[in-house]
């Protein structure tokens, strides 16, 4: 049985994207059969994060409206062979994504794929319940910020009541909450709501913490997942994150200030 | 912060302002969230039925569903202007 996983917030700018495609090649890293969805219609961007956007000649609204397979369609990742991309269309066409159209895709998906991550637009429109729709779980992305907090758990009402297995009276949704752009520096400081916080406002289990970066935006700038810079905090932070999607217990790191001891601050300029 | 707070380990910030603020509204839309959807028009036809007989604001009608258990509870509210 194939994991169909939402990766969704309500607002925008959040990370989705970013999250999607580090969590989906993360999986495929460990040898899942992975593909990534982008449900983001008129506003294509995941082709772009991945780096496969010169290869995209098919989209899932084609695949939809029957003018290509969805062998055709699915663009394979250079990096990792277990990866597979399914572009969105540009079209300005609204509702080109039918709740009939995106069964049958995620269907179809789901005889080869282990992995379906769906990266959901922002909003509450059609897009975004398309992308909700099919899910077994969702991941909730979320900045430490009122805003992003507030429309965060309207998402989460949305999962409770307008996703397939709450109209079908199944069992819900697996919610996990993603903490992405946090400045431990600033909780400390007062300045920021700290995970505590956002875990006590939501009430959802906590899957990880992702630190702010200068990495992320490097990354993307390059077309590559934040993830496989194994180096950098962000992209350990999301390897745990994966970890414990898989089931992993994985202490959380990354939450506090990693003060610079005296000598290090003597030797390497602070 | 001043230079006690330091001391005290006292957070001058913002986030716990921004924690209540966040606590009350959130709180607020999830009592909302389970409302039937017929309410916000249902809450506008009784505004104006009263508004034939007594002129009142939008915000002197509140309209609410408590559910217990087996049985709803229409629970509505009209405050009348003082005379």
């Amino acid at each position: 049985m194939a994991r169909i996983i939402v990766v969704t917030s309500g607002k925008g700018g959040v990370g989705k994207t970013t999250t999607s495609a580090s969590i989906s090649t993360g999986l495929a890293k460990r040898g899942h059969k992975t593909v990534v969805v982008d449900f983001d219609v008129g506003l294509r961007n995941l082709d772009l994060i991945m780096n496969c956007e010169r290869r995209v000649v098919y989209d899932f609204v084609n695949v939809i409206q029957g003018d290509a397979t969805l062998n055709q369609a699915l663009i394979r990742d250079k990096r990792v062979d277990t990866l597979y991309i399914l572009p969105t269309s540009q079209t300005r066409e609204k509702e080109a994504l039918t709740k009939e159209g995106v069964e049958k895709v995620i269907n179809e998906l789901a005889e080869t794929f282990d992995y379906i991550i769906c990266d959901s637009p922002a909003g509450i429109e059609h897009g975004a319940l398309m992308a909700l729709y099919y899910a077994d779980e969702a991941v909730v992305v979320t900045n430490p910020e009122v805003s992003s907090v507030r429309d965060s758990d309207r998402i989460l009402g949305i999962l409770q009541s307008k996703s397939r297995r709450a109209e079908m009276g199944e069992d819900p949704v697996k919610e996990h909450l993603l903490l992405t752009r946090y400045n431990p520096d600033r909780v400390e400081r007062g300045e920021m709501l700290s995970v505590a916080d956002v875990e006590e406002i939501l009430a959802i289990p906590l899957l990880g913490v992702i630190p702010e970066s200068q990495v992320v935006l490097n990354a993307s700038n390059q077309g590559l997942p934040v993830i496989l810079e194994t180096e950098s905090d962000a992209g350990q932070a999301y390897d745990d994150a994966v970890a414990r999607l898989l089931g992993e217990e994985r202490e959380q790191r990354f939450m506090t200030n990693q003060k610079k001891g005296f000598f290090s601050r003597m030797f390497k300029g602070g | 912060m001043s230079f006690l707070d330091y001391f005290r380990g006292k957070k001058s910030g913002s986030a716990n302002v921004a924690k209540e603020r966040l606590q009350i509204i959130v709180a607020h839309e999830r009592g909302q969230r389970d409302q039937p959807d017929y309410l916000p028009e249902m809450q506008q036809e009784i505004l104006a039925v009263i508004r034939k007989y007594v002129q009142i604001s939008d915000d002197m009608v509140q309209v609410e569903v408590d559910r217990n258990g087996s049985c709803s509870v229409l629970e509505l509210n009209v405050t009348l202007p003082e005379r």
